[in-house]
Formats: C-alpha cells, structure tokens, sequence
C-alpha cells in the first residue's frame, strides 16, 4: 500500500500472505468480529436470550470462533500452503490442551462421583 | 548446524519443506517461536484445567458469582483487544519502514497493556482486601494462579516492549530487530487468545 518495494517473500505466522494489500483491513475486520464475538459472550451470559442449561455450551462456541478470528485476521494462519508448518504445529498444541483439560476434567468427575463420601 | 544464514528469502519462494533450500533465518526464527508460545499454551492449559477442576471447591468462602465485576471484566477485554489490534498495525508499520507509526501504535499498545494491568491489579487488591485472597479456597488459590499468570505474561509482554523500542531507537529498522518484533506481536496475540479462554471459562460462566 505504501511500500511498494516488499523486502520478504515467505510466510510466518503473524504476517500476511500479501502486506501490499488490505491488511489494515484485515486487521480491522478481525477487530469488528472479535468486538462482536465479546458482546455476544457477556451479553448471553448476562441474559435469558439463550436456553439457562445452553448457555455454557453457546459461550464455548463463541469463544471458539473468537479464537479462531484471531488466528486468521492477527496471526494470518490460513489455508495457504506456505503455512502448513504453522498449521501443524498449531493442530499438535490444539490435541495436547484438549487431551489436559478435558482429560483433567473427565478423570477428577469420574473420581468425584465415584469416591466422594455420601 | 546452520539451519539458515539468509535475512532474505532465496529468490524462489521457499516453503521451508526442503524445496527450496532451506528457509530464511526470518522464517526460522519465528517458527521456532511460534514452537514456545504453543509450548505456553500447553502450560496455560494445565492450569486452566486446574481451574475447571476446582472453580466449586470455594470451602464456604465466597463464589465467583459474589466477587466478579462483570462490568471491569469487560473494559480489561476491550483494553487487551484493542491493544492487540495496535500491537498489529505496529508490526505492520514496522515491516514497511514507518518507525513514526510503528511508535504511535507501540505507544497504544503501551498505554492500552497497561490500563488492563492496572484495572487487573486494583480487583486483585480489592479480592485481597475482602478477605478473598488465594489462601481463602481451593477455587481462589486456582483463580489467581491461572488470572496472575498470564498477568504476569502481560507484564513481561510490556517490559520486552520497552526494551524492543529502545533497540529500534538504538539499531534501527533492521532484519534481526524487525525479527524481535514479529516474534513479541506474536506473544502479544497469543495473550490475547488466552484471555478469552480466561474470561469466556473464570468470569463468564463462573460469574453466573
């Protein structure tokens, strides 16, 4: 945009697959939806517009598309080939933090219901 | 033992699988990076599980849903977001050789870092003060182990952030300090996914 002279050709996670182009916009547009995604969080939680039991369930999945807005429009992880690497090592640290905390939870749940006096 | 020497990519596009000889220091770099901060998300996850696992062990003290402002939660979200939006456009304004902008939106980055810091701080000492410290219940010992860490990640985020600003002052725009800088915008965002996990899990649903 104002550089026309682009001095690196490759990918790394936190750079855009073209910096000539849009990416004040995309930084921007990632800001809109997270905004967004942040009202919508605490204004669910805060009010009866979901199902009472749903409301867990419904804050995850609105902090799962938050997450993943700011891993596309921040991080610029995307699709593009030249980003496999990142993708992949990110798909590893996604399969350890669920196997921690849902395995925590799961194993410390079967405990508490099984070995808890009364 | 030389992984990659070049600041500039080859002329073909490397793609870091070997095609193409191996990829720039730049790429390198910042994927070895980027290797730490999922390493710190494993960490975080220990302690988010930590947490979930004792968010209703309260030992007849009090319950999220009695202590938390929902109100300041929401003010840090915005300051921490906004200030990863900055953090952003910084790096970008870095990339293109424009240390004046890189500066005014480092400056933001600062300012917006800091107020979450701060708006963090006084909860934590008004908790404290109300006899709510994390001595008082499992459910608090987990809080403020999961809220102060990665609080204390923020401040180390904004103490690299000076100390990188006065490398640009000092050396310039150049490859290895534009590096560092990718490397902390990174972090920052990183942060900032974190604490959506922190605020969707401890203030939102432990809130209610």
């Amino acid at each position: 945009m104002d550089n026309p002279e682009h001095a690196f050709d490759d990918r790394t996670p936190g750079v855009g697959e073209d910096e000539r182009s849009a990416t004040y916009l995309s930084y921007t547009a990632g800001l809109v939806l997270a905004i967004v995604a942040t009202i919508a969080s605490f204004v669910v939680s805060q009010t009866n517009l979901l199902w009472a039991p749903g409301i867990p369930v419904g804050l995850i999945v609105l902090a799962l598309a938050q997450i993943g807005v700011h891993l596309v429009f921040f991080l610029h992880l995307g699709t593009a080939s030249d980003s496999t690497n990142n993708i992949l090592a990110l798909a590893f640290g996604v399969l350890v933090v669920l196997l921690i905390i849902a395995g925590s939870v799961w194993i410390i749940a079967n405990l508490n219901s099984n070995m808890m006096p009364g | 033992m030389t992984i990659a020497a070049t600041d500039r990519a080859p002329t073909a596009v490397s793609t870091g699988r070997g095609v193409h000889g191996p990829a720039s220091k730049r790429i390198v770099v910042a994927y070895g990076f980027w290797i730490f901060i999922l390493s710190d998300m494993v960490m975080f996850a220990a302690l988010f599980a930590t947490y979930a696992v004792l968010s209703r062990n309260t030992a007849g003290g009090p319950s999220g849903a009695e202590l938390f402002n929902l109100p300041n939660v929401f003010i840090e979200t915005m300051c921490l977001l906004l200030s990863s939006y900055t953090c952003g456009l910084g790096v970008l304004s870095a990339e293109r050789r424009q240390p004046a902008r890189l500066f005014v939106f480092a400056a933001f980055t600062f300012a917006l870092g800091a107020a979450f810091l701060f708006i963090e701080g006084t909860e934590f000492a008004r908790m404290a003060e109300s006899g709510a410290g994390p001595s008082r219940s499992a459910f608090l010992s987990a809080f403020f182990t999961l809220v102060g860490m990665h609080g204390a990640h923020v401040t180390c985020g904004l103490i690299a952030l000076v100390y990188l600003l006065a490398q640009v002052v000092a050396e310039g725009l150049q490859a290895a300090v534009l590096r560092r800088l990718l490397c902390w915008s990174l972090f920052w965002h990183a942060l900032d996914i974190v604490w959506v996990g922190v605020f969707t899990l401890v203030y939102l649903m432990g809130g209610r």
